[in-house]
């Protein structure tokens, strides 16, 4: 194989060497690319990534014909075979609103981190099949992010929990009511004493109230709140500076200066999907528009937020408290700290004079990674500057219950440890998995007299409780949630349970001696009780209906700041390295770990699929001597675990990061045995970063499937870049930095377009890189999963990818995304070379690809610039396993193996809105078709719709002076085309470039 | 030395290598018939069914509209198939005891659907839609033949995709007035003229691009 079984050596100062010596705008993918080694040239001239072409044993003449006879033969009889035969299974009573054939929406939410995400979903005859975000709900406004849309593959995750299991042998739900009604009641004679109830965010107000109800049933008793990313800094934050928990909320839509510290506030926030959209609404260059926000990023390690900086400053986590005291001292607030360069000082001046400059307009947030007074901080100058009122607002909590989970936790295992624990009910969450390693949770729980747990798989938590009860999923059960704004949405089911699980409510009501009370019973008494009117059930109809329940926002609130600014805390031992803890963009804190499409999403910023990885600097690597994939074993605090090494551009100096959510030993197939466990070197003490991680090597090497080598079209001006200034002194520059043929350079003829002409134009200013439309392309359009082995040789199936480029050096480099989908080439070089017509060019402009016609030649995809071609070498769809069979979307064929596929513009879409235009007799309208990729983008990046329409936006877009083809010099004419990419960096930081 | 073989085999090699081209040759089209006889397409193929219903009855005797029990044909990709209390509304009243009924009945009392067998089946890489096909005038009995002398339910067509283009490529010869797509009866006087009128009126257009029903 040519792949890259063995990695290649990077010689690190040869390849700064070599970048220093470059001139001009100089993009580039991965380090590998830049060493020029022969393995990574040999990579990306072949198209396929071998193991098809290469048989073990040489063919000779006469097996060859053998082959090919039994093939003709085989062929023949293939084509005799009848279809089977098929039934149908009418509804006896049909029920009102479903019409056979046409799916049905409803609305509903996904509760993550506790906050409530708005989402319509889309169900075809009973099976929730794809997920959409709701446009009503203010914390979605129509957008989900990635965990959303996989969301409904879990639904269907043949790994779930199915049954009651009493210690790991099956059991009943009646044989657990017994045993734990007995216990009940023997704790109810001690007012709960011994009665600890685990949750993790709670702002469901039913669930709220059912445990206020517990607590007054059982007044000894105590409810905890764990979650692995929780906020307590956040909160601790707010008590500082107004002397109670409010909850901060970002108006990045009136924001024209931010500084961020630390904050991946378009990522890894709970609003993040709002904020996303609020922030590139500030970023947008068209319909004349030539202003833009100006972000500036301090941070610890390379986040997505950190790239649509425009002045990103990479720091060891703990460095950030001595930057955002600089800038405050800067405006007025504290002393200035010592130890700051004359660059650094530059820096915090500039952002300092532009945040003055921008009273009441600008905004600084900060992480909850970043300690408590890194938020008084931000709330200091937020006030000091006139931004809280104006981008900055303030409501009560959100939360049910705000508590320091960490503190609720530690409390919760000193208890287990002292034996004062009869009976714990866990009810989410996997504690024994992502508790912190220091509180030794496994071994309190052994103390507890019953453990109860209630989640959604059998994982490391279930393997240490006496009882496991199957959890519903949301869209299987009853609830309510609050979205960060404070709005409830009542979530409602989309199918009955699969398995007998129970929710939360229903295990909340055993305990309340209701037993029997259904979820639904639950949720409806409650909101009886809020809203005693006659009209209630218009009310409730209504609520659910349109997945929000009107005026439940919480009301703005206001605080004044009496925080004092404690002094600077001597960093208690900073020598070492600086370890840096955070989610895993993908599988997130280690729920979604048994998820497919997530476990095999590229990373956004690594591109790694299927594991995590310890990531440091060049620099860092350089001085220790490391290589990417190498094993090392990571020494923090008297613990050890093994990692191997990713060499990331960009991050911080001395500082390495791990993702944590990876190495799970129990929770499904896919989940254990990938990545390894970061959680085994958090402590309680300092969850998000710490000093003083050794690093030794291990000797080991482990391979890393990232996916950042593969497709490369070599850079030939893909992304295109400039400054906000550079355009609006010079509006034509995009097009100057490529050739574009004169249209009538062809020799094919020209196609006619009678009424519609599709068209997408995606805007690299808005887009954050952040994955979503991959996924629900994937979710939409039946894309299999294909395994880690076959991602390491290439063989991916996504059909929209999101390429990452850098420009610079590898320190501080910029960093670009650019999504790539079919381009839908006016002039497609893969329609031609098709020896059967499989793809071909249809009336509308679409490059149609006929899966029943392709006979797996390849032709199409080596002809294909873009590299959006994907073929099923194996048949990676699962015909198999029943319960996944349900989750397709049936308006789309499930590919078998030996057949090319690629992103057909959603053309069951298309045609649906065709179909219901037609029968109406009129035009499709502007904006009734969105595409998969289209409707999921939190930032409204991609715009889909047709050309023919001058006054439709996707045509107004593509007049832009930004707008550019992908490869146009081919004069293949794509019909997805870019607009560039701008910056608007500071001038007074202008000679700094965009980095530190 | 005697000659192996006779003079005759000359000849006898002579027609073996002819014949040989004869053999694929007549293979390949005992394939091609084979392929599109009935066998294959299970055109004409009699159905059987749980009950023995009969649309010459329902349809042609009693002048049922199709729309009765397919009532999603006009809004659906799908035409959907009777539920077991649209038989009921009937049902319950006559034939009530009738033997022939008593699937339908014991559907009805244990709440299960009847397994009907699927006629009118297209591979799954193909995407029908029936409710664009009655807006753009082409009639039930275009595609499903004379339902209202079928006393047990056949597939009257193919269904394979040469046959689909019959009418994608030449929509006139078989395109008829709105108001007549759900007669069983109704022929035209000069399909031809008609045709080309309605395929006007109705703006029927762009039917060959593959991704029209493959996707």
């Amino acid at each position: 194989m040519s792949t890259m079984t063995d990695t290649p050596h990077l010689d690190l100062e040869a390849i700064r060497r070599r970048l220093n010596g470059k001139q001009g705008r100089q993009y580039w993918r991965c380090l590998e690319e830049l060493a020029e080694t022969p393995a990574f040239q040999q990579f990306v001239e072949n198209e396929f990534a071998p193991g098809v072409v290469d048989y073990s044993s040489a063919v000779n003449r006469r097996n060859f014909l053998k082959f090919m006879g039994a093939s003709l033969a085989l062929a023949g009889l293939n084509a005799c075979t009848r279809q089977p035969v098929e039934k149908i299974f009418p509804y006896v009573q049909p029920p009102e609103q479903i019409v056979p054939g046409k799916p049905v929406y409803f609305a509903t939410a996904m509760v993550q981190r506790g906050f409530a995400q708005g989402l319509l979903v889309e169900s075809h005859m009973g099976r929730p099949t794809k997920v959409e975000g709701n446009p009503d709900h203010p914390a979605s406004l129509g957008a989900t992010d990635i965990f959303a849309q996989a969301s409904v593959l879990t639904l269907y995750d043949p790994d779930r929990a199915q049954v009651v299991t009493r210690a790991g042998r099956v059991s009943t739900w009646e044989a657990f009511l017994s045993e734990f009604n007995l216990k009940l009641e023997a704790l109810r004679e001690k007012q709960g004493a011994g009665l600890r109830v685990l949750t993790e965010t709670v702002t469901s107000p039913t669930l709220a109230d059912q445990l206020q109800r517990l607590q007054a049933a059982f007044p000894a008793a105590k409810w905890h709140q764990y979650e692995p990313t929780s906020r307590d800094h956040a909160r601790a934050g707010a008590v500082l500076a107004f002397g109670e928990v409010v909850e901060t909320h970002y108006r990045f839509d009136r924001a024209a200066v931010i500084l961020a510290l630390d904050a991946d506030f378009l990522i890894d926030h709970p609003n993040s999907v709002r904020y996303a959209r609020e922030f590139s609404s500030q970023r947008r260059v068209v319909d004349g528009e030539q202003k833009m926000n100006r972000l500036y990023m301090i941070e610890s390690t390379p986040t997505l937020t950190g790239t649509m900086a425009d002045h990103r400053w990479a720091l060891p986590p703990a460095a950030v408290e001595n930057v955002a005291r600089a800038v405050a001292a800067e405006c007025g607030i504290g002393s200035t700290p010592a130890a700051l360069d004359s660059s650094q000082q530059k820096w915090i001046k500039a952002i300092a004079d532009d945040l003055k400059a921008h009273r009441g307009a600008g905004m600084v947030i900060a992480g909850d990674n970043q300690p408590p007074v890194v938020h008084l901080l931000a709330h200091a100058l937020n006030h000091a500057l006139g931004n809280a009122g104006n981008t900055v607002v303030y409501t009560a909590p959100v939360e049910a219950a705000p508590v320091d989970q960490m503190a609720s936790l530690r409390e919760l295992v000193h208890d287990m440890n002292a034996g004062a624990v009869e009976l714990l009910v866990m009810m989410g969450g996997n504690p024994v998995f992502a508790a912190p390693a220091d509180l030794d949770f496994a071994g309190a729980l052994a103390r507890v007299g019953l453990r109860v747990q209630l989640s959604l798989h059998d994982d490391e938590t279930a393997a240490l409780c006496h009882w496991h009860i199957p959890e519903s999923h949301y869209l299987e059960s009853w609830s309510d949630a609050r979205a960060f704004d404070g709005t409830v949405t009542i979530i409602q089911p989309l199918i009955a349970p699969l398995y007998n699980s129970k929710s939360a409510h229903e295990m909340l009501a055993v305990m309340l001696g209701q037993s029997g009370l259904t979820g639904y019973d639950c949720v409806r008494e409650y909101w009886q009780k809020q809203h005693n009117a006659p009209d209630f059930e218009t009310f409730w109809q209504v609520s659910v209906h349109d997945g929000v329940v009107a005026n439940t926002a919480l009301p703005l609130k206001s605080v004044s700041f009496t925080g004092q600014l404690p002094p600077p805390t001597e960093t208690a031992s900073s020598a070492g390295l600086a370890i840096c803890f955070r989610p895993d963009p993908s599988v997130g804190d280690g729920r979604f770990a048994n998820n497919g499409w997530l476990q095999e999403l590229p990373k956004p910023l690594t591109k790694l699929t299927w594991d995590n990885a310890a990531l440091l600097s060049p620099a860092t690597a350089q001085r220790l001597k490391l290589q990417n994939e190498e094993v090392v074993e990571l020494q923090y605090q008297g613990r050890t675990v093994k990692a191997p090494v990713w060499i990331m551009p960009g991050h911080p100096e001395e500082t390495v990061t791990v993702h944590f959510g990876y190495g799970r030993s129990r929770g499904g197939q896919l989940a254990s045995g990938t990545g390894f466990n970061a959680y085994a070197l958090r402590t309680s003490a300092a969850p998000w970063f710490g000093h003083g991680l050794e690093i030794r090597k291990s000797g080991e090497r482990h391979r890393l499937a990232t996916s950042q080598m593969h497709h490369s079209m070599e850079n030939r001006h893909l992304v295109r870049t400039g400054t906000l200034a550079e355009f609006v002194a010079h509006p034509e520059f995009v097009h100057e930095m490529g050739h574009e043929p004169a249209p009538e350079m062809t020799l094919y003829p020209e196609h006619k377009y009678e009424d519609n002409a599709w068209g997408m134009v995606i805007d690299l200013n808005a887009c954050l890189g952040c994955n979503a439309c991959t996924i629900a392309c994937q979710s939409e359009n039946n894309i299999a999963v294909v395994g880690k082995e076959q991602v390491l040789i290439g063989r991916e199936m996504h059909w929209i990818r999101v390429d990452r480029y850098y420009e610079g050096d590898l320190d501080h480099p910029d960093t670009y995304h650019q999504p790539v989908p079919c381009m839908h080439c006016e002039k497609a070089p893969c329609e031609p070379v098709c020896p059967v017509g499989a793809t071909v060019h249809s009336s509308e402009g679409l490059n149609d690809m006929v899966y029943n016609r392709c006979v797996g030649t390849r032709y199409c995809a080596n002809n294909c610039p873009y590299k959006v071609r994907r073929f099923n070498f194996l048949l990676y769809s699962d015909f198999e396993t029943p319960i996944v069979k349900l989750q397709r979307n049936p308006d789309v064929t499930v590919r078998s193996r030996g057949v090319m596929e690629k992103c057909t513009y959603c053309v069951q879409r298309i045609n649906a809105a065709r179909i219901e235009a037609k029968k109406e007799e009129r035009a499709i309208a502007d904006g009734e078709i969105l595409t998969a990729c289209q409707q999921v983008c939190p930032a409204q990046a991609i715009i889909f719709g047709n050309l023919n329409d001058p006054n439709s936006r996707v045509a107004r877009l593509k007049k832009s002076p930004l707008n550019y083809g992908l490869l146009a010099d081919l004069n293949t004419r794509p019909r997805t085309t870019y607009l560039a990419r701008l910056r608007n960096p500071n001038p007074a930081l202008a000679e700094e470039g965009s980095h530190a | 030395m005697a000659q192996i073989f006779h003079p005759s085999t000359n000849t006898l090699s002579k027609v073996s290598i002819f014949g040989a081209v004869f053999f694929v040759g007549g293979f390949l089209w005992l394939m091609l018939v084979l392929e599109r006889s009935s066998y294959v397409t299970q055109a004409n193929v009699v159905r059987e069914q749980p009950v023995a219903f009969s649309h010459r009855h329902h349809v042609g005797q009693l002048g049922i509209d199709c729309r009765y029990c397919h009532t999603s044909v006009e809004e659906s990709a799908f035409a959907g198939i009777p539920a077991t209390k649209t038989c009921m509304t009937c049902h319950s009243q006559i034939h009530t005891t009738a033997e022939i009924l008593e699937p339908v009945r014991e559907s009805w009392r244990s709440d299960r659907a009847i397994a009907w067998v699927r006629v009118n089946d297209l591979p799954d890489f193909v995407y029908f839609n029936h409710s664009i096909h009655l807006k753009k005038g082409i009639g039930c009995v275009t595609c499903h033949g004379p339902i209202q002398e079928m006393a047990l339910t056949w597939r009257e067509n193919p269904l394979e995709m040469a046959w689909c283009l019959q009418c994608h490529r030449n929509p006139e010869k078989f395109v008829r007035p709105r108001d007549q797509v759900f007669s069983t009866t109704w022929r035209a006087e000069d399909q031809e003229k008609l045709g080309a009128q309605l395929v006007q009126e109705y703006q029927i257009r762009k039917l060959t691009d593959c991704s029209i029903c493959h996707r």
